[in-house]
């Protein structure tokens, strides 16, 4: 602070060529930012914009190495539909991310009000704990968990992935109380003065505070299952009619002895759904990221 | 562990005793009233916390132990878990040929993955942190690629990096370069994932850029007035104060790569190009096993083979490794967790 008021008071003679220079590197590394930048965008669009121009391809224009569409078959994206059942596979992934979802919410609220807005013996422990089950590689824990499917007659169904999130799932929990932190107590409070109980607490006071941080946790929540491919590779994978979309895609190619043209449609198809979410989500996206990092 | 939860469990346990002995202390009917209200206190936080409980114990913690017990068998899901002691571990550290080839596969991305993904993340975050106009714009684009599913980012990566006729090899043949067979041969089969893995590393990204831009603006102009050049600036005056986000982001991509699964699985299948029901296993790990990471061969083990016991023995060195950087992160966090509860 000192050398800042030290060397402003002081009257510095900057030569006239040297403050043009200055200023000339200014704007050269202005120009060279914002060209890296743009450059960063196109390259990082440039993969989705690859699978939509083949998408659109004649079958046998797919297989060159031509870029653009000579004639634009826009009606791949239905004939699609005819090569495989991808709207059961769409179904399906919309029953496995929408009740994981719904679940996550219903479990993970009042754990996350729990761990943040209580006070209990074992409390921090058991935030550690919820932690490193977020960290932890899936594959840890899969044997005993297979198994217990398995003697459950459960296997081949989407129930051994999703019932754990009514119960448990560590990220959401995470992620609501880290928003729910960011809450002042004294809401809370004043609320009991009034009457009301912890619970009412919770879902007339909390609840309609966190709704920025609810919404972010639910899409992640709805993200990570749409996208999960080891969960329903493991639970369904001999079961086709159970298959979501994502572990479908994989098998897609092979299976219908598609061209490349059409398994591209069905990879923009599978990938439309997460896109037009962000679009609609973004800044909830960024927050909840950010939130998640650890705050230096 | 042991130590920092000792502290904090006093901590909580010394106020609680201060509270209890200020409110009972008078007389005796309070003192029933305190006990009837700490029972009330703890039907509460039962109610809360219940679910999860029984969740975190049977989703988690059982399965957990469950692991280890396994790991000491013989099981294949039909007949009773046989003990067969250390038999899974000996074997699995001699003369079983795939796990060694698996391990290395997964250390490879380990060091290579984590470096490059923190390098590429921190390098395009300090570009986006530098931009004046269009940081929304851009930061978008190259997070977007991040929610692709890596199942279609894998398939489009595959396309795009067909040696024959995808888009890459055609710009390298147009600039006089042949271009590599990418997913298709054992040598650049790991760089092309790490190529794709990198496509979709917005998170760490996003994360790196909050941390960039809550350096304090009066740092860099202090620096930059005794004389420091950009480089030095970065090193003196970024680094320190990005460090906690920098260590997360290495522990994270550790971890990231420990489990990586479905790209490598859906890339070995989909570059082969007759990929069957869910991935054949012949394809698995092509080409050359080149891509079969520790967590595939885990599964292709447990699950396609039926050795439960083995896999399990292989879920739990996977576990000790994993425990460790998992370990570091939550400490990290409890740390950051205290400042913010102090300040």
């Amino acid at each position: 602070m000192i050398t800042i008021s030290d060397t402003a008071r002081k009257p510095v003679t900057v030569p006239p060529r040297v403050q043009f220079q200055r200023a000339w590197n200014k704007r050269l590394s202005w120009i060279a930012t914002h060209a890296i930048g743009i450059a960063l965008g196109i390259i990082f669009m440039l993969p989705i914009l690859f699978v939509f121009l083949t998408a659109v391809m004649k079958s046998d224009q797919a297989m060159t190495a031509s870029l653009w569409p000579s004639e634009w078959h826009f009606e791949n994206f239905v004939t699609v539909f005819k090569k495989a059942p991808l709207l059961e596979y769409f179904g399906n992934s919309l029953i496995y991310s929408g009740l994981a979802t719904v679940g996550a919410l219903l479990s993970a609220i009042p754990a996350a009000y729990g761990l943040s807005k209580l006070r209990w013996r074992g409390q921090n422990l058991f935030f550690m704990l919820t932690v490193a089950a977020m960290m932890l590689p899936p594959q840890v824990t899969v044997v005993p968990l297979y198994d217990l499917w398995v003697r459950l007659g459960l296997t081949g169904t989407l129930v051994p992935l999703i019932v754990p999130y009514f119960f448990f799932d560590a990220f959401s929990i995470f992620l609501l109380r880290q928003f729910f932190l960011t809450i002042p107590k004294d809401y809370l409070e004043a609320a009991k003065i009034d009457g009301c109980g912890e619970f009412r607490a919770m879902t007339r006071v909390l609840i309609p505070m966190a709704k920025p941080g609810i919404a972010a946790t639910a899409m992640f929540c709805f993200l990570f299952t749409w996208n999960d491919y080891f969960g329903p590779l493991l639970y369904t994978g001999e079961d086709q009619d159970h298959w979501p979309l994502s572990l479908a895609i994989a098998s897609f190619r092979g299976m219908h002895h598609v061209e490349w043209n059409m398994t591209m449609a069905a990879t923009a198809l599978i990938m439309a759904p997460v896109i037009v979410l962000f679009i609609f989500a973004q800044k909830s996206f960024v927050k909840g990221i950010t939130f998640t990092g650890v705050k230096g | 562990m042991t130590v920092s939860d000792g502290v904090s469990a006093v901590k909580s346990t010394s106020t609680r005793t201060l509270a209890a002995q200020s409110t009972t202390s008078p007389s005796a009917p309070v003192k029933v009233r305190a006990g009837a209200r700490r029972a009330k206190r703890r039907r509460t936080v039962v109610f809360f916390m219940a679910p999860a409980f029984f969740g975190f114990l049977l989703f988690f913690g059982y399965p957990l132990v469950a692991t280890v017990y396994y790991s000491f068998t013989k099981y294949d899901l039909i007949n009773p878990p046989q003990w067969t002691g250390f038999d899974n571990y000996i074997r699995m550290f001699t003369t079983e040929p795939l796990v060694g080839t698996a391990a290395y596969n997964t250390l490879w991305l380990v060091i290579v993955l984590t470096i490059s993904r923190v390098v590429f993340s921190l390098g395009v975050a300090s570009v986006i942190s530098r931009l004046k106009s269009g940081v929304g714009l851009v930061r978008t684009l190259c997070y977007l690629p991040t929610l692709a599913p890596p199942a279609a980012a894998t398939l489009a990566f595959v396309f795009v990096f067909n040696p024959e006729f995808g888009p890459v090899n055609r710009f390298l043949r147009l600039v006089g370069v042949d271009g590599p067979l990418w997913f298709n041969s054992p040598e650049t089969s790991k760089p092309a994932l790490t190529l794709l893995a990198l496509w979709g590393s917005g998170e760490l990204m996003i994360i790196i850029l909050a941390a960039l831009l809550d350096v304090p603006a009066e740092q860099y102009e202090a620096a930059q007035l005794d004389g420091a050049g950009p480089i030095r600036r970065f090193w003196h005056v970024t680094l320190p104060s990005i460090s906690p986000v920098l260590l997360f982001g290495i522990v994270n991509s550790i971890i990231y790569a420990l489990q990586f699964f479905t790209q490598a699985i859906v890339a070995s299948s989909a570059s082969a190009g007759t990929a069957d029901v869910a991935g054949n296993s012949k394809l698995i790990g092509a080409p050359q096993n080149s891509t079969l990471t520790y967590p595939i061969w885990l599964y292709v083990q447990g699950f396609r083979y039926f050795n439960m016991g083995y896999a399990a023995a292989m879920a739990v060195l996977l576990f000790i490794v994993s425990a460790g950087f998992t370990w570091i992160l939550v400490r990290q966090l409890r740390k950051s967790q205290h400042q913010e509860e102090g300040a």
